[in-house]
């Protein structure tokens, strides 16, 4: 520890030692190694943003398009289905992000140990991940065809179903589907991730771990997880909001339905977007999603910051 | 006697370990599987046999039809192009712009990495209108081009904030070290960083190739012309064109799955290889 602070300090003044054109380089450094990512971000990302929330505030027909101020945000307020969605989302997002991340750290946990057939068995299970989305919705969707799939007649045979139906045409079970083809394709992303990170943590930890006679578990709670806690808190905080506004999945397996049980804020944007003239009030719903999630990750990044202070 | 009782608990933890791995490769390759029966059960079979785990005949006529008479091989081959493309400008920049953000204190930093966590929230439905206005005003819609650039700006966050935290994992002093013992910066980062973060490039490859490899809202906005669609979009309109014909597309799906197979075989070496444990090791 105290070499690596005397040598920060030895870097630090070779390089004040240097005159004030120098200072300027090394002040303009990182942002020279900044610069293809921002300019790529501003223009095709940030311009297009600026334009979509001027789109909100205005009303589209056929031929034109009139400002409208704040008529599409009432509009929200009295929107039934725009409540029901809100809820689906909330639904949608925790669902598949619990069984996701979990099983995804067991996995990850799973591949960092040694035996047989390992590296068959991660090449295997990474696979779902580059299957293309609306591929995955669509081999489960069929899957949970009670007439070409098999599903419905084993959840039957196991008793979970009365009757070999399809899980997608009941409002009360049809969130599960998606949900399900959700966990099936991300929890590649949560193993990849996080088993980077596990082989990242200095072997010497856990000798010395074990060496002072840690248990497993002792081990994974004092060595492996405030290791990896950096890469959870991160991983969690972008998949939640790629969750949230992750419209194909659902999109292609039940289009929202059936009786908009499964219509989350993310389709209903598409689907107003695409399917009314008026985009107009899908950019209104879509700045209402941008503000929760920017709210949701103002409020996880605070908490992180705490946290890291108690520790 | 407390030998044999550890012994038997090994045993046990290791079949616990087993069986784990069992069930997760289970659930992976299972709708994979089904994906691959149905693509080989002739269309006579495949409402009639009930829910069988392989058809009484198999049959490649699927694929035969899928390679001949559609335009799938030019969706295809439009998509290599497109996903390559994107793959490498995005880990090239993000390899960059996260090296500067773990490496360097600067005013404007905490900006910077909030802006681009911000690019990670807004919906992707809301910015399709006005990039579609701007990308016909300078002449991108319809092309494969406009694709790539857009499918590398929404990518180049995500792979940024992977890079910087693969740099951050890269003990400072290994590169300090090399600074001290009269490296620049740059020989410092040829020599020391990049060796050791190839596994990060390499997971951040995967990473993008996939992302836009499997993208349809964007593609299916802003292509129309049949020599210019990607793989998802012509997989799409194929199901609207013909409704129920499941046994060619998932003939096609299958083949969709080859160049993810070839590219996460390849990737496998930079996934496994612990380099930094050893770096600090050695």
């Amino acid at each position: 520890m105290t070499s690596l602070s005397s040598q920060m300090a030895e870097a630090a003044s070779r390089s004040g030692s240097g005159g004030r054109r120098r200072a300027l380089l090394a002040a303009l450094e990182p942002w020279a190694y900044l610069s293809p990512a921002l300019v790529l971000i501003a223009t095709v990302l940030l311009v297009p943003l600026l334009f979509g929330i001027g789109y909100s505030f205005r009303k589209f027909s056929a031929f034109r398009s009139e400002f409208v101020g704040l008529g599409q945000y009432e509009a929200m307020l009295h929107d039934p289905i725009l409540g029901q969605a809100l809820v689906n989302t909330l639904w949608w997002t925790a669902g598949s992000l619990f069984f996701q991340f979990f099983l995804g750290l067991g996995l990850a946990l799973l591949l960092d140990r040694d035996f047989v057939g390992r590296r068959l068995v991660q090449a295997i299970v990474f696979l779902p991940w580059a299957v293309p989305t609306f591929l995955s919705g669509l081999t489960w969707a069929w899957l949970f065809n009670p007439i070409i799939g098999p599903l419905p007649h084993w959840l039957s045979a196991l008793g979970l179903k009365a009757e070999p139906t399809n899980i997608l045409a009941d409002p009360a079970t049809a969130m599960w589907g998606p949900i399900i083809a959700n966990v099936w394709f991300g929890i590649p992303f949560f193993a990849i991730t996080l088993l980077a990170a596990l082989k990242s943590i200095p072997s010497e930890l856990y000798e010395a771990a074990a060496i002072d006679g840690a248990n497993p578990w002792q081990r994974f709670t004092r060595v492996t997880l405030p290791f990896l806690a950096p890469t959870i808190a991160i991983t969690v905080m972008l998949r939640t909001i790629w969750i949230a506004t992750f419209a194909d999945l659902i999109y292609v397996m039940t289009e929202g339905g059936p009786a908009g049980s499964t219509n989350t804020v993310a389709t209903y944007i598409y689907v107003s977007a695409f399917k009314s003239l008026d985009k107009g009030y899908a950019s209104a719903v879509a700045v209402l999603l941008l503000a929760l999630l920017i709210l949701y990750a103002v409020v996880l990044i605070r908490m992180r910051r705490l946290f890291a202070r108690d520790a | 006697m407390i030998a044999g009782r550890s012994r038997a608990k090994r045993r046990l933890a290791a079949a616990g370990l087993y069986a784990a791995v069992g069930l997760y490769v289970a659930f992976a390759l299972f709708p994979l599987f089904w994906t691959f029966k149905i693509s080989v059960t002739p269309q006579s079979l495949l409402y009639g046999e009930g829910i069988t785990v392989w058809p009484s005949a198999a049959t490649l006529d699927n694929y035969a039809r899928v390679l001949r008479a559609t335009d799938f091989p030019r969706y295809f081959l439009n998509s290599v192009v497109v996903s390559v493309t994107t793959a490498a400008i995005v880990t090239l920049v993000a390899s960059a712009a996260g090296y500067s953000l773990s490496r360097f204190r600067f005013r404007g930093k905490a900006a910077v990495a909030f802006l681009l966590l911000l690019t990670q929230t807004f919906p992707l439905v809301m910015v399709i209108p006005p990039i579609y206005r701007l990308m016909g005003e300078i002449g991108l819609t319809n092309s494969l081009t406009g694709l790539i650039v857009i499918y590398t700006a929404f990518n180049v966050a995500f792979a940024t904030f992977l890079m910087q935290s693969y740099f951050d994992g890269i003990p400072k002093d290994l590169e300090e070290a090399a600074m001290i013992d009269g490296c620049t910066r740059v020989e410092a980062l040829r020599r020391v960083i990049v060796p050791l973060t190839l596994p990060g490039m390499g997971a951040t490859l995967g990473f993008v190739f996939t992302a836009a490899w499997s993208e349809l809202l964007f593609a299916l906005m802003l292509i129309n012309s049949e020599n210019q669609k990607t793989f998802a979009v012509g997989l799409l309109t194929f199901i609207g064109k013909f409704a129920v014909d499941w046994g060619q597309m998932m003939a096609a799906s299958v083949l969709a799955l080859v160049p993810a197979c070839l590219f996460f075989a390849f990737l496998q070496r930079y996934l496994v290889t612990g380099l930094t444990a050893g770096a600090v090791k050695g």
